[in-house]
Formats: structure tokens, C-alpha cells, sequence
């Protein structure tokens, strides 16, 4: 097992997508606990396919990559927040048409530019090799602001979950970090597609979170550990994938529904 | 001395009035109820006396002393809470925000306040337990708790009787008619619960859609609009029974 770990760690490409992968995932179960506390669960997913879409349209044009999908999706979690807000439209309904729609426009543009290659499956399914070591440093980058703004405004985030009359009402700017949050998440979802995949992303946000909230009860023993529970099923997923061949984003993801189904099992017998 | 004036106040969404030209006074360590039918203004009047919405004309003014961040507000539980994950320490707690400004945490001196304010409130036993496990009276105390923390003098409540059980939502009418008497605490409260609210009260605020009736509990029941809601009320009652 030992050896097995040190031929891994033998590979530059599993240092950088494990250096990258757990800084993103730390992010990902961080911002994961406010957005399911605040029914937004599906902003993740929808924002990935708006990714997804923002990259077709990159790579038929020629462009850098990440440079057109994080504005966009940034952009679209603004307006996802506007929407909900201003209740012209309900928050499902809108992650629903956005996510559809991007989702097909992307799949327009790449069968009328160059048809599906490789290089845009990965972005549906992810790729541990499509991490470059540019990539890397930016994805480190910004998983530790991610993190540093995180531990910075944490009283201020979770008065904002608990009840935006009261923090509006204490002279907290609630739209300020509730624009933190949609910029945050728009960031680590573009950065943690290419490795997840656009139809797996979101697991890696709501996952921790709900299954944290199983066992535990106080905000910071669910932030705490739901942050420990990220880590633990991202290094057993991409573990497994390395020794059997799986696709690490799907591996990532049946170690969260197992740990998920452990989580609800203590919760039901502690409950009792 | 008073605690918030409101001069001529009127508030409106898109050209649609909804308060016109309302004028009322609330000294240090009154009681002021706020009842009206549905649709007449009271949740927006509150808004405005949190500062949260710009009054279309008038003005409101908080006394000497009192910070807008400082009004302790008491809003409607929403159904977010019901399960959230939280302990009733940091729901405390995280009424002390507004006295930290952009520093993360807290310092002792927020840790003594919202001790202070468990102990005010007879809920220290609760401290460890989580918000999502609480009864509906426990989680009124909480918030209530949270909005000391926040507040020196003033305090608003949104209908903080909703969906509690007579008992419960009798020993809360009590807890806060003892924080006013012998804390000298300002209360102001929309409720729907109109015995209750001349019982405690000592002075009401009547919104209704064509007028409004601003005086001591006393005082409204003698006046026109007083005498017509008691009798509306009273004509509704006995058929639900």
C-alpha cells in the first residue's frame, strides 16, 4: 500500500491534482454549508453547465479558457442571485433555465465549430490530466483566498444564513456577502469542473454539507467537520482511481454517498 | 425622553401608498403595540424604523443615544431555521455583531454580553443545545436574547406570538412586559393578538386604510376606530368557537 502511495506520488500530475483537489474541496464543502442551508443547493450544478457552455464558446473562438468561464459564470450567479431576489422568477425555476440552456448552447457551438472532441468531454466528465501547471498555480491561488475570506467573514456569513432580516436590521450589508458567496462559488466551480467534470461539480458542494448535518448540530461542528469529510472523500475517491482505473470525479463521488449513507445511519441511532 | 419620532411618515412601492402621512412619538420605556388589519402598513412601518426602507416623505428619527444598528429586532422565524444547525450560544452570540465593525470573532466583552443576556432571560440551560431541537417558545427566547445583544434600549417584534401555543406565547407576552417594567426596555410590536396587546400595551398604534389612531391603550378603546375593531373582532369570535 505504502509503495502503491509512493509510485502515486511519483506522478507530477497527481501532485498538482491532488495539491489543487483538496484546496478545492476544502473551498467547495466551505461555501457548500451556506448555500444548502440557504436552499441554494442547485446553484452549483446549474453553474457548471453554464461553465460548460462559456468553454465551448472559448475554444471555438480560440480563447484562454478560464478567462471567458469565470466572468460568465460569475456573471450568471449574480443574476441567479438578482432573480431569486427580486422574485421575478423562483430560485429552482431560474438554475433550472440557466442550466439547461447553457448546457445547450455549449453543445451547439462545439457540433458546429469542430464536433465533440476531447478536450470538451473532459470538461463533462472531468480530467485529473487536464490540470496545466498554469492552471495549478491560479487554482491554488484562488481556493486560498477562497479559504483566507472564508475564516475572515465567518461570523458575518453564518449571521447572514441564519436570518437576513436580523443582519440587514444590525447594519450588516447582506447583499455585500451575498454577492461574496456567488462570486466565491462561480470560481471554485469553473475551477473545480475540469477535474470533477460539469455533472459532478456540484457534489463536491452539497455533499459535505448535508452529510455533516446528519451527525451534527452546532454551525461550527458542521463547518468543522463537514470541511474533514471533503477531504477524507476526496483522497479515498482519487485513492481508488488511481489503483482501478475509475474516472476519479464518479470515484470522489460514491466515497461522499458512502460516507452520506454512514452519516444518516449515526445520526438516526445518536437521535434515538 | 423619546426614543423614535415619526413626523408626517408616509411609505409607497412603485406609486402605491401604503402609509400616508403617519405622525407618532415613542418615549424611553413605553410599550407600543402596532395592530391593524392585513395589508395596511405595519410590516413596512417597521422596515422603515429599522432603516431598511426610505420613507416616501416624513421622517423618522431615532433618540439620542440609539444607533440604527442598535434597535433590537425580533423578526419572523423563518422556515430556513426550522433545521438549521446551529447552537443556541452562537444564535446568541451572533447578536453582538454590530459592535465588532470589519474584525472577525468575538472578544470577551461580546462573551459577557450574550452570557448577560442567557441568564436575563432564564435560557443558560439551553447554551449547548442546537436552535433546530428547541420548542417554538424556547426559539422566541433565543431570538429574543440575540436582539438584546444587539440593542441597549429598544427593541421591535414582528409578530413574535406566531405559531406558538397559548402557554408558550402567554409566558413570552410575560417575559417581555418584565423586561419593559423593571429594565426600562422600549418595546415596539406588531401583533395580531389584540387582547393582548391592550392588556400589555401602553400605548397603540391603529393602522387601517383610510386612518390611523395613535394613543394610550385606554384612550384607543374609547375612539372610533378602537370601538369598530373590538366590535369586528367581537362580531368574528363567537362564530369560530
Amino acid at each position: 500500500m505504502l509503495q502503491n502511495l509512493a509510485e502515486m506520488l511519483s506522478y507530477p500530475f497527481m501532485v498538482r491534482a491532488l495539491t489543487v483537489g483538496i484546496l478545492l474541496s476544502l473551498c467547495a464543502a466551505l461555501l457548500g454549508v451556506s448555500l444548502v442551508l440557504k436552499r441554494y443547493s442547485m446553484i452549483g450544478d446549474g453553474l457548471s453547465h453554464v461553465g460548460f457552455g462559456a468553454l465551448a464558446v472559448a475554444s471555438a473562438l480560440h480563447l484562454a479558457p478560464l478567462a471567458v468561464a469565470i466572468p460568465t459564470v460569475i456573471a450568471a450567479a449574480f443574476a441567479l442571485l438578482l432573480l431569486n431576489e427580486s422574485g421575478k422568477m423562483k430560485g429552482d425555476a431560474a438554475v433550472a433555465v440557466f442550466s439547461t440552456g447553457a448546457l445547450a448552447i455549449g453543445v451547439m457551438v462545439v457540433s458546429l465549430s469542430t464536433g465533440m472532441n476531447a478536450d470538451l468531454n473532459s470538461y463533462l466528465f472531468g480530467s485529473i490530466l487536464a490540470m496545466s501547471k498554469e492552471d495549478v498555480a491560479l487554482s491554488a491561488a484562488l481556493s486560498l483566498t477562497v479559504l483566507i475570506l472564508y475564516a475572515f467573514f465567518y461570523e458575518k456569513l453564518f449571521a447572514v444564513t441564519f436570518d437576513e432580516s436580523f443582519a440587514r436590521a444590525t447594519g450588516i450589508r447582506v447583499g455585500l456577502y451575498n454577492a461574496l458567496l456567488a462570486v466565491l462559488t462561480a470560481v471554485v466551480v469553473v475551477l473545480g469542473m475540469r477535474m470533477m467534470g460539469a455533472l459532478l461539480i456540484s457534489s463536491l458542494i452539497v455533499f459535505p454539507a448535508l452529510t455533516a448535518m446528519r451527525l451534527f448540530k452546532s454551525y461550527r461542528g458542521v463547518i468543522l467537520s463537514s470541511v474533514a469529510l471533503a477531504a477524507v472523500s476526496f483522497l479515498a475517491g482519487m485513492f481508488f482511481s488511481f489503483w482501478y482505473g475509475t474516472p476519479a470525479g464518479a470515484s470522489i463521488v460514491v466515497a461522499d454517498v458512502i460516507l452520506f449513507a454512514v452519516f444518516s445511519l449515526l445520526g438516526r441511532i445518536v437521535g434515538r | 425622553m423619546s426614543c423614535l419620532n415619526c413626523e408626517h411618515v408616509s411609505f409607497a412601492y412603485e406609486n402605491q401608498t401604503v402609509v400616508s402621512d403617519l405622525s407618532f412619538r415613542v418615549e424611553e420605556g413605553d410599550y407600543l403595540c402596532i395592530i391593524g388589519e392585513n395589508g395596511t402598513g405595519k410590516s413596512t412601518l417597521m422596515r422603515g424604523i429599522l432603516g431598511l426602507k426610505k420613507p416616501s416623505s416624513g421622517t423618522i428619527a431615532l433618540g439620542e443615544g440609539i444607533r440604527q444598528n442598535q434597535v433590537g429586532y425580533v423578526p419572523q422565524q423563518t422556515p430556513v431555521q426550522r433545521d438549521f444547525p446551529a447552537s443556541v450560544w452562537e444564535v446568541v452570540l451572533s447578536g453582538c455583531i454590530n459592535s465588532r465593525g470589519w474584525r472577525p470573532g468575538f472578544g470577551e466583552r461580546e462573551k459577557k454580553l450574550a452570557k448577560e443576556k442567557l441568564a436575563l432571560l432564564g435560557i443558560e440551560e439551553l447554551k449547548q443545545k442546537s436552535f433546530r431541537e428547541l420548542s417554538g417558545g424556547q426559539r422566541q427566547r433565543v431570538l429574543l436574547a440575540r436582539s438584546l445583544c444587539a440593542a441597549q434600549k429598544l427593541i421591535l417584534l414582528d409578530e413574535p406570538a406566531t405559531g406558538l401555543d397559548p402557554v408558550a406565547a402567554e409566558e413570552f407576552y410575560r417575559l417581555l412586559l418584565r423586561l419593559n417594567r423593571e429594565l426600562k426596555i422600549t418595546v415596539i410590536m406588531i401583533s395580531h393578538d389584540i387582547r393582548e396587546a391592550l392588556e400589555c400595551a401602553d400605548h397603540i398604534l391603529y393602522l387601517s386604510h383610510d386612518s390611523h389612531f395613535f394613543g394610550t391603550a385606554d384612550a384607543f378603546l374609547e375612539s372610533g376606530p378602537g370601538r369598530l375593531f373590538v366590535e369586528k373582532i367581537a362580531a368574528v369570535r363567537p362564530r369560530r368557537d
